[in-house]
């Protein structure tokens, strides 16, 4: 799992956190962390996103108030987290149990030319997260700790924030589906039923 | 100069704030996202204190228009709730509702628009529905207080009827232009 300069491999990595995820919903920000969900197996219960930067944990918070019941991940960069930092302190407040969110940190904008971000430049994600109010947090740097994370975003005692330093690899796109309108359907069939889409 | 007369806010006799309420809750409303304008501010209170609905107070109203695509995955009808100046942080995030056709029922403020006193409130005040418009919401404006309930319904049926973005502007002429004492 891990690559030749120290970091962990990202596929390998989501592939882990997400064995046995069982009925689990899987936001992805737009991008590699789309990509990596739908090489791991694409399914009815991952809403990978195509756009909305800055938005997938906040796309994480309404699913997770609307179904307690169900554990709801958000797998998102660091670039779109950062772009959406401001909903950590809103989802701190609202304190959904069954919310986790895994920051996939590359320390760059990998879709655009692989531009540094910010948190290849001090800029701590975690600390900001727990300076928002979220108090179960985790960094993630060696494999040995990832069944903990695995772990921690199953038990549904969140909101839980994590963060996994990765390498900043490029790797063979593997493309969730692109027309929107199914996404949500099917995800929507997935939580709700057949009838959902008679709404 | 009192605090109050910074912001506008209805007359304390204005019972359209519990029409909304009452719209609300007939609709089956069960999460309500919004960043706090002193129009909606009684409208606020209720939502509050309704144990059936989630209030949930964004950083930036876009948070606002992600959480509607979140809630509505979930099987939950939601609002946002804004004054003028945050419907332009919301552009590029409405995109979802055009993408994934997701109700969104949005209901607006106003600022910048009738007898308004604060320079900064106009540009966005003024391109408030022309960029509602050009990322795909139906708009209604209501102008009158009358016309506020009927508007809210017509919001709130559109997108959960037909899946899109909506929204309903509650004009400065309704909720009251502030002057800062230089009227």
């Amino acid at each position: 799992m891990l690559s030749a300069n120290g970091k962990l491999h990202r596929r390998p990595l989501v592939g882990a956190v997400l064995e046995g995820r069982g009925d689990m919903a899987v936001i992805a920000g737009l991008g590699a962390s789309a990509w990596d969900i739908t090489a791991i197996g694409d399914t009815a219960l991952n809403f990978p996103l195509w756009g909305a930067m800055g938005g997938a944990a906040m796309i994480g918070l309404g699913l997770a108030i609307a179904q307690p019941e169900r554990a709801v991940l958000v797998i998102t960069g660091d670039g779109e987290m950062l772009m959406g930092v401001g909903s950590l302190a809103t989802i701190a407040v609202q304190a959904p149990k069954n919310l986790s969110i895994l920051v996939l940190d590359n320390e760059h904008y990998g879709e655009t030319g692989m531009q540094e971000t910010a948190t290849g430049h001090g800029v701590d994600l975690l600390a900001m997260a727990r300076g928002a109010g979220i108090k179960h947090s985790m960094l993630v740097t060696r494999p040995d700790e990832v069944p903990g994370l695995r772990a921690a975003i199953h038990a549904r005692s969140g909101p839980f924030v994590a963060l996994a330093k990765i390498d900043p690899e490029t790797l063979p796109l593997v493309l969730p589906p692109r027309e929107g309108v199914i996404l949500q359907s099917r995800t929507r069939a997935a939580i709700l039923g057949p009838a959902a889409d008679l709404e | 100069m009192q605090r109050s007369d910074l912001e506008s806010a209805p007359a304390a006799s204005a019972d359209w704030p519990d029409q909304i309420f009452d719209l609300l809750k007939a609709y089956n409303v069960k999460q309500v996202a919004l960043v706090p304008d002193a129009g909606h501010s009684r409208l606020i209170k209720r939502c509050l204190a309704d144990n059936e609905m989630r209030v949930v107070t964004l950083t930036t109203e876009e948070e606002g228009v992600a959480m509607m695509a979140g809630a509505w995955l979930g099987g939950q009808r939601s609002v946002l709730l804004m004054q003028s100046s945050g419907v332009g942080n919301c552009i590029n995030m409405l995109s979802l509702a055009t993408l994934h056709r997701t109700p969104m029922p949005m209901l607006v403020t106003m600022r910048g628009d009738f007898g308004e006193f604060n320079p900064a409130q106009v540009p966005m005040g003024q391109a408030t529905q022309p960029v509602l418009e050009a990322m795909g919401t139906l708009v209604n404006r209501a102008d009158k207080p009358e016309d506020i309930s009927a508007c809210v319904e017509a919001t709130l049926k559109f997108a959960y009827n037909t899946y899109r973005a909506t929204a309903t502007l509650i004009g400065q002429r309704v909720i009251g232009a502030k002057t800062f004492g230089k009227d």
